[in-house]
């Protein structure tokens, strides 16, 4: 936990009463004379700040300033200028950078949503020029929340700035175990591939293969259907004309399945060839109807609209009208 | 498989009306209480919470409660001399979160000759990177974000042409995500809050003809569960401040009526806290002014005539965005 002296409220000695800042005059907060969002202080966070302020108009450097700064950021880590000031003060002083490597772990650990944190971190990496850490930190932040937006953003920046990918694949692959529909992992999936092997032929053939084994666990699962598009992006021949993924979905069809993303992938494969052509049968205008119906007023209710507007515009298109305009009544 | 889905069941006893004088007092109200200590506004992001709050008060015509010259006088200090940036509190360092929400409320009392407008567009501009990205301060780091506040407050100053437009544009563009959603750089996870802060920048360069409007507009959709809120992503839960980004990115591309506004209002109305005022992110947690100018900009978009128009894009009343003559395109 840090500084023992910010440990236990009841040991805390103000700033104000430290003799060996007695040669600092405090300097308090100007907060105007707006009376709206005020802000309530505690006399902790008051008198703590009060000395910021004081060593940072001074630009003091000091062993006793980068104490400080510890002090404020941990009652307010989101406070950019504390942290800008410590590393001025860490470069001034010459400091152990991996001293403070390990002082950015913890911090991180009780603020793992915030943004100066990552920050402060990502800077200490790109002095030290060593990144051998950041994978096994953010491993523990994503344990505790696999979906940590910050977590994956510094992540994948370490990765791509000094070349870790080999071992990724392995990872996403374990994070999708424990979690199927973990969407982090299917997105950081699909930026290992891009950054490595590229969607080469092979690669998308093993790719649709092991996505649609995910379906199969959980065949509503949003995170594993959107890969499996982002997949066929890369197919030349598009979404519908891919054997191996009409033939799984239409399986999955007649065993009576009606997860709304399956229906859903369905009427896009009837929309492309409506649209450009192709003669599978399977994929007409009738079954876009009757697909669109089907969610409209089974399936995914909620979004009785758009599925009304999709069935309309592959009409349309059918028959050779542009989009169909939105209802006038709203919007 | 029966996996449930991700969400919450809204109480019985939840609030069905929407409470309009309950929140009027809450906005007045907050940070002058004891117990905002705990949960209340930071001085690092007092701006925005200003601009939260008069913001909401706009929107239900009560703006005139809360006297506006000490509010400009606070702004006016607010403006670093030297860069010519805005910070959430006087003396702070400046920061382009900060300075948007300056100059949107500067616009809401047509107030711009309060500031030195020409050194915000300077700081702006100052933060713009060779491949058209923008940090949100001299030291910080890149994200979509920053790009959407960098033209919103270009757009608001009708200064766009200070920057590089076309380099900020294909910035934008490159965090585009194979399911046609945005995160804040390249290759980060779609966020439903990155994809309105692009979608927003896109309004206000004019090129939302990057996106593909359907596919994106489904995503969105999808953000709807059953409990009739919005989440950010899938899997998450919903919460009323990403039910404005969705539904005011689905403005923007014209496709609002594509989700279900009655199950949308229950949500959102069962936000409110009947007994403080003001909206949390969801039923039962504390409200907080942020949560509350989001609950009512939704409401606004989903046509509550107690609550005047909002514009989709800047998040600010309608009329002001008209009188100001502010360009933008929507779909
Ligand atoms: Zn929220």
């Amino acid at each position: 936990m840090g500084d023992s002296s910010s440990d236990d409220e009841n040991a805390w000695v103000f700033y104000k009463d430290r003799p060996e800042w007695k040669d600092v005059d405090p300097v308090p907060q100007d907060d105007g004379n707006a009376d709206i969002a005020a802000i309530r202080y505690t006399a902790k966070f008051k008198d703590v700040y009060d000395y910021f302020r004081a060593v940072l108009t001074k630009q003091e450097k000091s062993e006793r300033a980068l104490q400080l700064t510890k002090d404020a950021a941990e009652l307010n880590p989101a406070n950019y200028t504390v942290w800008q000031f410590r590393r001025d003060i860490l470069k001034a002083l010459n400091k152990d950078l991996y001293e403070e490597l390990e002082y950015s772990q913890h911090i991180i650990d009780e603020h793992p949503k915030n943004y100066q944190v990552w920050h402060h971190r990502r800077v200490l990496v790109e002095w030290l020029k060593d990144a051998s850490k950041e994978l096994h930190l953010t491993e523990l932040i994503l344990n505790d929340d696999a979906k940590n937006y910050h977590a994956w953003q510094h992540r994948q920046w370490a990765i791509k700035t000094f070349n870790l990918f080999e071992n990724e694949l392995a990872y996403v692959d374990q994070l999708i175990q424990d979690d199927i529909r973990n969407n982090s992992a299917w997105n950081q999936r699909y930026f290992v591939i891009n950054n490595t092997s590229g969607f080469t032929c092979e690669v998308l053939k093993s790719e649709i293969k092991y996505t649609l084994e995910k379906i199969k666990i959980a065949k509503e699962n949003e995170s594993a259907w959107n890969y499996l598009r982002g997949l066929l992006l890369h197919d030349k021949e598009g979404l519908s004309k891919n054997e191996t993924v009409t033939n799984y979905c239409e399986e999955l069809y007649s065993s009576g399945n009606r997860s709304p993303f399956l229906l859903a992938f369905l009427v896009d494969m009837c929309d492309e060839q409506v649209s450009q052509g192709g003669g599978d049968m399977r994929y007409t205008l009738e079954r876009a109807e009757e697909l669109c119906n089907s969610l409209a007023n089974q399936y995914d209710k909620i979004r009785t609209k758009y599925w009304q507007y999709m069935a309309e515009k592959i009409k349309n298109k059918a028959e050779g009208k542009s989009e169909p305009s939105p209802p006038s009544d709203d919007s | 498989m029966a996996i449930p889905i991700k969400d919450i069941k809204l109480p019985e006893d939840s609030p069905k009306e929407l409470l309009l004088d309950k929140h009027v007092e809450f906005i007045k109200r907050y940070g002058k209480s004891d117990d905002d200590y705990e949960f209340g506004m930071s001085d690092y992001l007092r701006m925005s919470g200003m601009y939260w709050g008069l913001t909401a008060l706009e929107l239900v015509d009560k703006l005139h409660i809360l006297p506006e010259n000490d509010v400009i006088d606070f702004i006016k200090r607010c403006q670093d001399p030297e860069t010519g940036g805005i910070s959430a509190c006087i003396d702070h360092d400046p920061h382009l979160l900060y300075t948007l929400s300056a100059v949107q409320i500067l616009c809401m009392y047509d107030r711009l000759d309060a500031v030195d407008a020409s050194a915000v567009v300077n700081y702006v501009t100052s933060l713009q990177l060779p491949d058209g990205s923008f940090t949100g301060d001299k030291w910080g780091e890149v994200d979509t974000r920053f790009s959407f506040c960098a033209v919103a407050t270009l757009a608001l100053l009708n200064r766009l042409d200070a920057i590089d437009v076309e380099k900020a544009v294909s910035f934008v563009e490159s965090c585009k995500n194979f399911d046609e959603g945005f995160g804040s750089r390249p290759f980060s996870e779609s966020h439903a809050g990155m994809v309105y802060c692009c979608l927003g920048f896109l309004s206000i360069t004019g090129r939302l003809d990057i996106v593909d409007r359907d596919t994106l507009a489904w995503w969105l959709c999808e953000r709807q569960l059953p409990s009739g809120g919005l989440n950010g992503r899938p899997e998450k839960l919903p919460d009323v401040c990403y039910s404005w980004w969705v539904l005011s990115s689905l403005t923007m591309l014209g496709r609002l009526h594509w989700i279900s506004a009655p199950a949308l209002k229950r949500f959102i109305l069962a936000c409110q806290d009947v007994e403080t005022g003001g909206f949390s992110d969801r039923p039962g947690d504390v409200a907080d002014p942020y949560h509350t100018v989001f609950g009512f900009a939704a409401l606004s978009l989903l046509g509550f005539d107690s609550i005047k128009p909002v514009n989709p894009t800047f998040c600010m009343p309608q009329h002001v965005i008209d009188k100001l003559k502010i360009k933008h395109q929507l779909l």
